[in-house]
């Protein structure tokens, strides 16, 4: 008590439209169980949204899940986001669903890391804590 | 000259917003000496807390609340809104789910609203050490109304209520008989009391055991109903010094999901500040407010301070014996306190 205290504050969404948010509460449990404080904002979110709730959050990681093939309309528009409102310094990690031949694009535009189908949460922990050194 | 942070906090720039409540929630120095700075701007915002057992539907009428006051029924001065929403860190591992933005997302795209979620990081009371220090940044930025939620709250957690102007206790039906409304604790603290759920089945026993439980703890009305008749009651002698005192808390129905009776409930919440504010007892409340935190501060700092003057090693001597019940518990703090030279 009274001492300092800083907790890495991850922020997971469901991007876009498609309902199947079981990976993201896996990933969300997971990483409250490493010690992580993690803002779950639940499904349809917009862009807009995510980046509203990254600021207020204040979250030093935006972690998305996006199943639908939307991927490449959706993420080049948070990053875009993130960067007007000054969040400069967020990291971005993408799970769910996206095909090997967007990953190198996708990481050029600034994803910090994508986790697909069976990646371990350990390895997700690491990546996180990693990236927020 | 270079604008700074709580300057920046003060014309109410988002992101130094957003930056100042880590610094404030992780009890940093740069956090205190800006809480330090802002400070003298708060004292105006409307501190409303809400609190309840987990389950009652706390976030969904908090979103609901923040959408009425954001959509008034006339064209009125809009007052802008701050959510600061506390959910329980793990005891095992210190991490948290956040979880009341789901509920939220009417406020989304909303430049006149802010919600915050912070984890309670092992305070016990419903709220977390620094949750005032946030209400404050929030207050000194200039937010009108402040909405703290709890987590989810079961019967002694009432740290709210030295905390908000206002307190909102939210309770569901099938939560538990009569004999539950009797009992001391959450409902005592309760400016309002709101059965949401109203559409479930059992709202209204939930509803009358509530206004049963209130008529007799405010005997100052003098008549009840018994077998039909209406008798009065001797007045018992008011043994709270608070002038507010003759404020009886409504006992509303709401139905967060489609937002029945929240209209009424805000009708409610300012009519309460109006009365404090008529009664004095705003100015009460400011006081045991500001006591209460400047306690809180003490206890933290004396603990501290006892804490880095005393060597570890002798701490762990004075634990061993009493494991190995040479002395009393009661003894070993007496010589730990001695020890620290306090």
């Amino acid at each position: 008590m009274g001492d300092s205290q800083t907790k890495i504050r991850v922020l997971i969404a469901k991007a876009g439209l498609d309902g199947h948010d079981r990976g993201a509460k896996v990933v969300a449990r997971a990483l409250r169980d490493a010690g992580m404080e993690v803002i779950y904002t639940g499904l349809r979110q917009t862009p807009e949204m995510i980046t509203e709730a990254a600021l207020q959050e204040d979250v030093q990681v935006v972690g998305l899940s996006i199943l639908s093939g939307a991927h490449m309309t959706l993420v080049p528009k948070v990053i875009k986001m993130l960067q007007t409102q000054g969040l400069t310094n967020v990291k971005l990690f993408l799970g769910g669903i996206i095909p090997d031949e967007d990953k190198s694009e996708l990481t050029k535009l600034g994803v910090d890391g994508i986790f697909g189908p069976g990646t371990s949460t350990q390895l997700i922990i690491e990546d996180i804590r990693k990236a927020c050194q | 000259m270079p604008v700074t942070r709580s300057q920046a906090v003060l014309n109410g720039e988002r992101l130094a917003l957003t930056r100042t409540l880590s610094q404030v929630e992780n009890n940093t120095p740069e956090g205190n000496q800006i809480l330090e700075e802002l400070f003298p701007h708060t004292g105006n915002a409307h501190l409303i807390g809400v609190t309840g057992a987990p389950g009652t539907g706390k976030s969904t009428l908090v979103n609901q609340l923040v959408f009425h006051y954001r959509h008034p029924p006339e064209e009125t001065k809009l007052p802008t809104v701050a959510v600061v929403a506390v959910d329980p860190s793990s005891p095992f591992s210190g991490g948290a789910l956040l979880g009341d933005r789901v509920r939220m997302q009417d406020l989304a795209g909303d430049p006149g609203v802010f919600v915050r979620s912070m984890a309670s990081r092992g305070s016990l009371g419903g709220l977390a050490s620094t949750t005032a220090g946030l209400v404050q940044v929030f207050d000194a930025a200039g937010f009108d109304i402040i909405l703290i939620e709890t987590v989810g709250a079961g019967q002694a957690e009432v740290e709210i209520a030295s905390l908000a102007h206002t307190t909102i206790v939210v309770e569901a039906p099938g939560l538990g008989d009569e004999i539950q409304t009797f009992k001391a604790g959450i409902l005592e603290i309760a400016d309002i009391l709101v059965v949401n759920k109203a559409d479930k089945p059992g709202a209204d026993n939930a509803l009358r055991a509530l206004r049963n439980m209130l008529s007799l703890a405010q005997p100052e009305k003098g008549v009840v109903m018994h077998h039909g008749k209406t008798m009065s009651v001797e007045q018992a002698p008011a043994n709270n010094a608070e002038s507010d005192q003759k404020w009886v808390p409504p006992v509303l129905p709401t139905t967060a999901t489609n937002g029945d009776g929240v209209a009424e409930l805000i009708e409610q919440i300012t009519a309460h500040q109006q009365h404090l504010k008529t009664s004095g007892g705003w100015i009460l409340r400011e006081q045991a407010r500001l006591k209460n935190e400047v306690g809180n501060l003490l206890q933290e700092a004396l603990h501290k301070h006892w804490n880095s003057s005393i060597p570890p090693a002798d701490y762990e001597k004075v634990l061993d014996q009493v494991v190995c019940r040479q002395i009393s518990p009661r003894r070993a703090v007496e010589k730990l306190i001695k020890g620290a030279g306090l």
